[in-house]
This record gives C-alpha cells, sequence and structure tokens, in this order.
C-alpha cells in the first residue's frame, strides 16, 4: 500500500472510492480496533480538531458511534440534532452549515433524510464533510462497517456471495454495500418485493431475484435491511405481516442456509418482522460486532479525511 | 416612431416560402414595400432576417413573485434572445383564473414591457383542478390560451368539458401533462440515475398516460390539445400517430430535454431539476426525431425563474425550472449545425407554428404585419454569462457554456429593443 492512497478531504460516498482506497480505510480501521481493546482507549490523532455532528434525521448507533469515535482521537464534539438546532425555526441547511465554518469546525458529519445533502455542503464548505446516511443515496461508514465485519470473519470480500435483502430502493446502505462489495469481487445479490427491488438494480452489477429462498441457500453472507416506512410510499406492498410471511428470515429459512453464512443487519431490527427475534441473537449473527467496528471504521475515516498518515500510524 | 430599413440580410420568412437576400422595410410599426424617408439603417449583410421569434411557454412571476420575474425582466430576457412576443403563464400569485389579474397583466405589459406580452388564463379556478375558470370571460380579456401550467387537470370529466367550452370560443387548450399519482414526490427521471443517486423517480409514464388522454380528448371534442413541454419518447410517438389520424393534438419541446440527460443530475446541482424533469438518451433522441420530422412543431423554453437562495437547497426541496429565454435559441440552432432540421424549418418552430396554434396574426414578414424582426447571427461564438443575464435570477444549467448562433438584434413593432454592442 502506498502512503499516497488517500486523497479526499470529505467522504461522501462509496461510488467515488477506488479499491485501493477502500481497502485502506479498512486497514487503517484493523489498527483502529486495536486501540478500542486496549485499557487505554484515546489517541491523540485529532487532538485541538472540532467535529460536529449535524443529524438533520434520526440517529442513535450512527450519531453515537461518530461522537465516541471523534473523542478516542480527542477531538472535541458538538452534537447537532434537527429539533434542537435552527432549522426548525426556517433556517436553511446552506445557512446552518455556513454558522458552522463560522466556528472553524475541521469536520462536519452529516445525516439528511435528502440525498445529496452531503455533496451539497461539500460543495459549500472549506471543512471536511462526512456522509452518515444521505437520503436514500448512500451510508458510506456502514458498508465500510459491514466490509470490515465481512473481512474479519471470512478473511476476504473478493468471491463471497452476498445477499442484500429487504427494501433495496430506499435503502442507503444497499447502494453503499453494492459499490463496495462489486467493486471487492464479491457477488451481490438483491431479494426482496419487486415494487422495493426494481430491476434496474442490476446495472449496477448485482443480481436480481424475487426468489428468496433461491437468494439465501448459496449466499456466505446474508445482510438484511430494515422496511423503511418513513421513506416508502403506501403503494409499495400489502402489509409488514406479508413482508414477513414472504420475505422475512425466519426459523424454516434459516436452516436452509449454508452453516456458516453470516448474518447481518445494519439496525435498529425490527424482531419479528425482517428477521426473527432468535436467529438475531444466534452464533452467526454478527449484528452487535457489526457496532463494535462501526467505531473503529469511523475512526479510520476521521482520521484519514483529516489528513492523518495511512496505515494508521498515529494509532502505534 | 421613426421608419427602419434592414439592408441585405438574408431573409427567411417560412409562411410566405421566402428565403432570400434582400431589404426589410418598415413604416409605422408595419412591414412596408419601401423605405419612409429618414430611415434608420441596419446593416444585416451576413445575417439572417427572421419574423420575430415566438416563445409560447415562460413565467415572468408577476404578479406575486417579482423578486423572481416581473413582466419587465422577462420582456428584457425575451429580447436579448431574440423573442419578440411570449406567452406567459397563469401560475402567478393570485392565479391568472380572472380578467382582473389578465387586465393587470396587460397594463403592466403596456407599461413596461420591451416585447408582446400574450397572456394565458387558467382552465380551472387556483389552478386546483376542481371547477372550471370563466374561459370566455378571460378570452374576452385577452388570453391566447387557458393551462393550468405547473398542475394538471387530473379529473378526465373536467378536462374534456374544458376543451369542449374552450372549442366554442376559439380558445386552444394547453396541458402540462403530468399523472400526479404516478410521479407523487418524484424529482427526477424514474431510471439508473435516480436508482444511482437516491432520488425519487418522476417516471415518463407519468406523463404518456396524460398525453395518451389528452389525444382521446381531442379526438373526442374535435378540439385542439397542446402539449407542453414534452419530455418523453413515448410522448412523441403517440402525438405523431395522432397527427397522423387528423387529431387536433400538438406537442412542444424545450430545450434543456433535448440538450440534456438526467445524467447531468449526479452532481445533485438544482439547476437540472425541473418539471417535467430531464430524461435519458433514448427520450432525448426521439425528441430530436420528433422535432426533424415535425412531430414536434414548435420549441419553447419554459423560461422558470426562482431565487438563488430557493435553489440553493437540497435538491429534494429546490423548486423546478430554469431560466431559458437567454440560451434558448443557440441551443436550438445546434439542431440545424447536426442538420436535423433546416434553418427555415427551425424559424417555423419560433414563428409561424405557434402563431398558427395561438391564433397570432405574427410569425411572418408579409407585408402589413406586425414589424417584429429577429436578426440572426448563426455563426456568432459567445459564452453564456448568467451573473450578466437580463433576468432577476440566475438558476440556468448552461451558465459557462460555449454556444454559437445569437441574436444580434430585437425588433418589436418597429422599434429596436435589443442590439448586441
Amino acid at each position: 500500500m502506498t502512503a499516497t492512497a488517500w486523497k479526499h478531504k470529505d467522504l461522501l460516498g462509496i461510488q467515488e472510492l477506488s479499491a485501493t482506497e477502500i481497502n485502506l480505510l479498512l486497514d487503517t480501521a484493523t489498527a483502529f480496533k486495536q486501540v478500542g481493546e486496549r485499557p487505554i482507549k484515546k489517541v491523540p490523532s485529532l487532538r485541538g480538531k472540532t467535529m460536529v455532528n449535524l443529524f438533520i434525521e434520526p440517529s442513535t448507533r450512527t450519531r453515537t458511534s461518530f461522537e465516541l469515535a471523534a473523542k478516542r482521537l480527542s477531538a472535541d464534539v458538538i452534537n447537532i440534532t434537527a429539533t434542537a438546532s435552527s432549522i426548525v425555526k426556517g433556517e436553511t441547511l446552506k445557512d446552518t452549515a455556513l454558522n458552522l465554518q463560522a466556528l472553524n469546525a475541521d469536520i462536519i458529519v452529516i445525516r439528511h433524510s435528502a440525498a445529496g445533502a452531503a455533496h451539497f455542503l461539500a460543495r459549500l464548505l472549506k471543512a471536511s464533510v462526512i456522509n452518515a446516511g444521505d437520503g436514500a443515496h448512500e451510508h458510506p461508514t456502514q458498508a465500510l462497517l459491514d466490509a470490515f465485519t465481512i473481512r474479519e470473519k471470512k478473511g476476504r470480500i473478493k468471491g463471497l456471495k452476498v445477499t442484500i435483502l429487504g427494501d433495496i430502493l430506499y435503502s442507503r446502505v444497499a447502494r453503499s454495500n453494492i459499490w463496495l462489495l462489486t467493486k471487492l469481487g464479491a457477488h451481490v445479490t438483491l431479494a426482496g418485493p419487486s415494487t422495493l427491488v426494481p430491476r434496474v438494480f442490476e446495472e449496477f452489477g448485482c443480481r436480481v431475484t424475487y426468489d428468496v429462498e433461491e437468494a439465501i441457500r448459496d449466499a456466505d453472507v446474508i445482510n438484511l435491511l430494515r422496511i423503511q416506512h418513513e421513506r416508502q410510499r403506501q403503494t409499495m406492498f400489502p402489509s409488514i405481516g406479508e413482508y414477513t410471511a414472504m420475505f422475512g428470515l425466519n426459523k424454516e429459512r434459516f436452516t436452509r442456509t449454508k452453516p456458516d453464512a453470516l448474518i447481518m443487519h445494519p439496525g435498529p431490527i425490527n424482531r419479528g418482522v425482517e428477521i426473527d427475534s432468535e436467529i438475531a441473537d444466534c452464533s452467526r449473527s454478527v449484528i452487535l460486532e457489526q457496532v463494535t467496528n462501526g467505531l473503529a471504521v469511523r475512526m479510520a475515516v476521521l482520521f484519514l479525511c483529516s489528513g492523518g498518515k495511512p496505515a494508521a500510524e498515529g494509532a502505534k | 416612431m421613426k421608419p427602419l430599413v434592414i439592408r441585405r440580410g438574408r431573409v427567411i420568412d417560412p409562411a410566405n416560402g421566402v428565403d432570400e437576400v434582400r431589404d426589410v422595410f418598415v413604416v409605422d410599426g408595419k412591414i412596408a414595400t419601401a423605405a419612409a424617408p429618414a430611415a434608420e439603417e441596419i446593416d444585416a449583410k451576413g445575417k439572417i432576417v427572421a419574423p420575430g421569434l415566438i416563445d409560447m411557454h415562460v413565467h415572468l412571476r408577476e404578479p406575486g413573485r417579482s423578486d423572481k420575474e416581473t413582466i419587465e425582466t422577462g420582456a428584457r430576457c425575451a429580447a436579448r434572445g431574440g423573442f419578440t412576443s411570449v406567452v406567459c403563464m397563469p401560475n402567478t400569485t393570485p392565479a391568472a383564473d380572472n380578467t382582473g389579474t389578465i387586465a393587470l397583466i396587460k397594463q403592466r405589459a403596456a407599461e413596461v414591457a420591451c416585447v408582446n406580452i400574450l397572456p394565458t388564463g387558467a382552465i380551472t379556478k387556483e389552478l386546483k383542478g376542481e371547477e372550471l375558470a370563466p374561459i370566455g370571460s378571460l378570452k374576452k380579456a385577452g388570453v391566447v390560451a387557458i393551462t393550468d401550467d405547473g398542475r394538471c387537470v387530473q379529473n378526465n370529466e373536467l378536462m374534456r368539458r374544458a376543451v369542449e367550452y374552450a372549442k366554442m370560443f376559439n380558445v386552444p387548450v394547453l396541458d402540462h401533462c403530468q399523472d400526479d399519482h404516478l410521479t407523487a414526490d418524484g424529482v427526477m427521471n424514474d431510471g439508473y440515475w435516480s436508482a444511482a443517486l437516491g432520488l425519487r423517480g418522476w417516471p415518463s409514464i407519468g406523463e404518456v398516460v396524460i398525453v395518451a388522454r389528452n389525444v382521446l380528448i381531442a379526438e373526442l371534442t374535435d378540439w385542439h390539445i397542446h402539449c407542453q413541454h414534452i419530455s418523453s419518447g413515448r410522448s412523441v410517438q403517440l402525438i405523431r400517430e395522432a397527427k397522423k389520424c387528423g387529431v387536433k393534438i400538438s406537442g412542444e419541446a424545450c430545450p434543456h430535454h433535448f440538450t440534456l440527460t438526467d445524467e447531468a443530475v449526479k452532481t445533485y446541482d438544482t439547476n437540472f431539476k425541473m418539471n417535467p424533469p430531464l430524461r435519458t438518451e433514448w427520450d432525448r433522441q426521439a425528441l430530436l426525431e420528433g422535432l426533424a420530422d415535425g412531430a414536434i412543431e414548435i420549441i419553447a423554453s419554459d423560461h422558470a425563474p426562482h431565487c438563488s437562495y430557493e435553489k440553493e437547497v437540497e435538491f429534494d426541496c429546490a423548486p423546478f425550472g430554469i431560466l431559458g429565454l437567454e440560451t434558448e435559441l443557440a441551443l436550438s440552432l445546434e439542431l440545424v449545425r447536426k442538420k436535423l432540421v433546416g434553418l427555415s424549418q427551425l424559424i417555423e418552430k419560433f414563428t409561424v407554428n405557434p402563431a398558427r396554434l395561438l391564433r397570432l396574426n405574427k410569425g411572418t414578414l408579409s407585408v402589413g404585419a406586425d414589424a417584429d424582426i429577429t436578426l440572426i447571427d448563426l455563426d456568432r461564438q459567445w459564452t453564456y454569462d448568467v451573473r450578466e443575464s437580463a433576468s432577476k435570477s440566475r438558476n440556468s444549467p448552461f451558465h459557462g457554456w460555449k454556444l454559437k448562433g445569437k441574436a444580434v438584434a430585437t425588433v418589436t413593432g418597429g422599434k429596436i429593443v435589443w442590439r448586441e454592442k
């Protein structure tokens, strides 16, 4: 790996990254994961830097993960959520962002319900902009932590069969995963109701199927997605009950998966809807390890986008 | 008013089958047979002298949103772009669904506009698609057509009656073709790019079903429905077939739809957000084909100014629409350079064709006609700088584009209202 491989001030999506850059991020995260296992979990890499968590859409996992990641790198952290901000008073995103810039924020982590919101900020600001999820577009750190987890468990990504099951159309997690996994040479299958898994996704290098049994049979990894009630029109499918019956990962379907298939979920999980409660807690489920790995991945992202030297020199 | 002589230009007047180098004379605001004494002269050598161009689809925002545009600034944009007449849409505040608003627009136009402002009236009250607007009275007040542009009448029975009723007054019906359910929350074309960008799709079928509906209503009522800003290839095909069967249907195309595709949205630049949205390369080619074979008879801009602060927001939140009047001619001349249409055929789409549809005594250089004239330099190379636009707004996707061909003088009613320095 070359020391010059990371050139970005922002992380807006996976689509614009090369396989080399993705691997660099993952390798850097490996080093940071070790930091999290030490008694003293803090390194001084971002001391004196200010990170703003600008969350215009609700989130628990991602916001706390970024906050803790920044704190472990010794950055100062401010959290801004939509209800507590001037956005409810009618301030535009542009003005909010320019105000944060006036406070000399170094990194802005943005979560927003509108696709492209992170790109919009990155064009406006000198600060690093990290996309923590923009509408149905991308959620790059989620895809990175998913890949990190797969790599850790399976030792590789290239050649693996990964099935993403659920609401693909409205899922930013699906899109970021598709870009990342196909760039690293995995075989991606998408499955779910035809209204939520349109054929156009085949053009991204995936296989699309509406036969769940077939989709999960040979999979090395099964990544389950939540039904995004908040983004959906009413016409997309009949009911949650029908979804569970036709597409949910229940015990019967689970017995027909490969014995070493990983079960993943970006959370929040809806027990008994897309995943049987016991399966969510079973030994092949890595849902909580994904959360742990998210911290290391976000440390790596913050570190590299702030100009840190690759291969995690700062973590040693 | 000083008489005018336009010397030695290549006069292209499609209505009269004219394409020859000669002089054009203007006396008392009308085209004349010979020069009057002490006439002002314009040397048009090497230039095209065309009937004044007509843009039958613009938003002037007055009354109600004069922070975006006014009748005065919109008219100046038109003059710079070579247009001597513009047809303004009724989605103002208040809507042009009453004779008072039409009178106001006409009065303001008489006071401040340097080109002809031809108002349209609404099909339905407040453009709500629920009750008919007073179409007969609107016609008496001076509208050239009716439309709910910006909205589309969803109720097919109401649309049928509107067309039947408008026929009685010889008023053509223009329609913004959009099925509200199929396009709910859509912000860009539904396809590869909307899937990649995570933006809500506004599918072609949302336009095409309404074009099909309009074909059937035009056939039933034997009256003219003109489909505005056609973006989809299937719409072009439907219009072409229906016209062959003698149905009174027509369509217009906008330069942005035949110049750009939905790939342009990939940077989330809101200057590529308009309604209907940019479509695929297949649709773009179908529009070009329609323009070439005459299925699409009219080119219009859908000039839709918006304030910068309204456009500098998240893509989902931005209003639809872009400026068009100043770049329209140059972008359309590209069709001639690519040999898709002849120069005379292109000029028809800006002159006689809209004039015929709207029953205007314009679009020709016949002796006695209003002296609306556009001088075009086909070879002029220029760069569009939106910061120098005559518009009050700056929302153009063509800022910085190197263009070829430009209106160098615009004459409205015998008066020079724009002249390139």
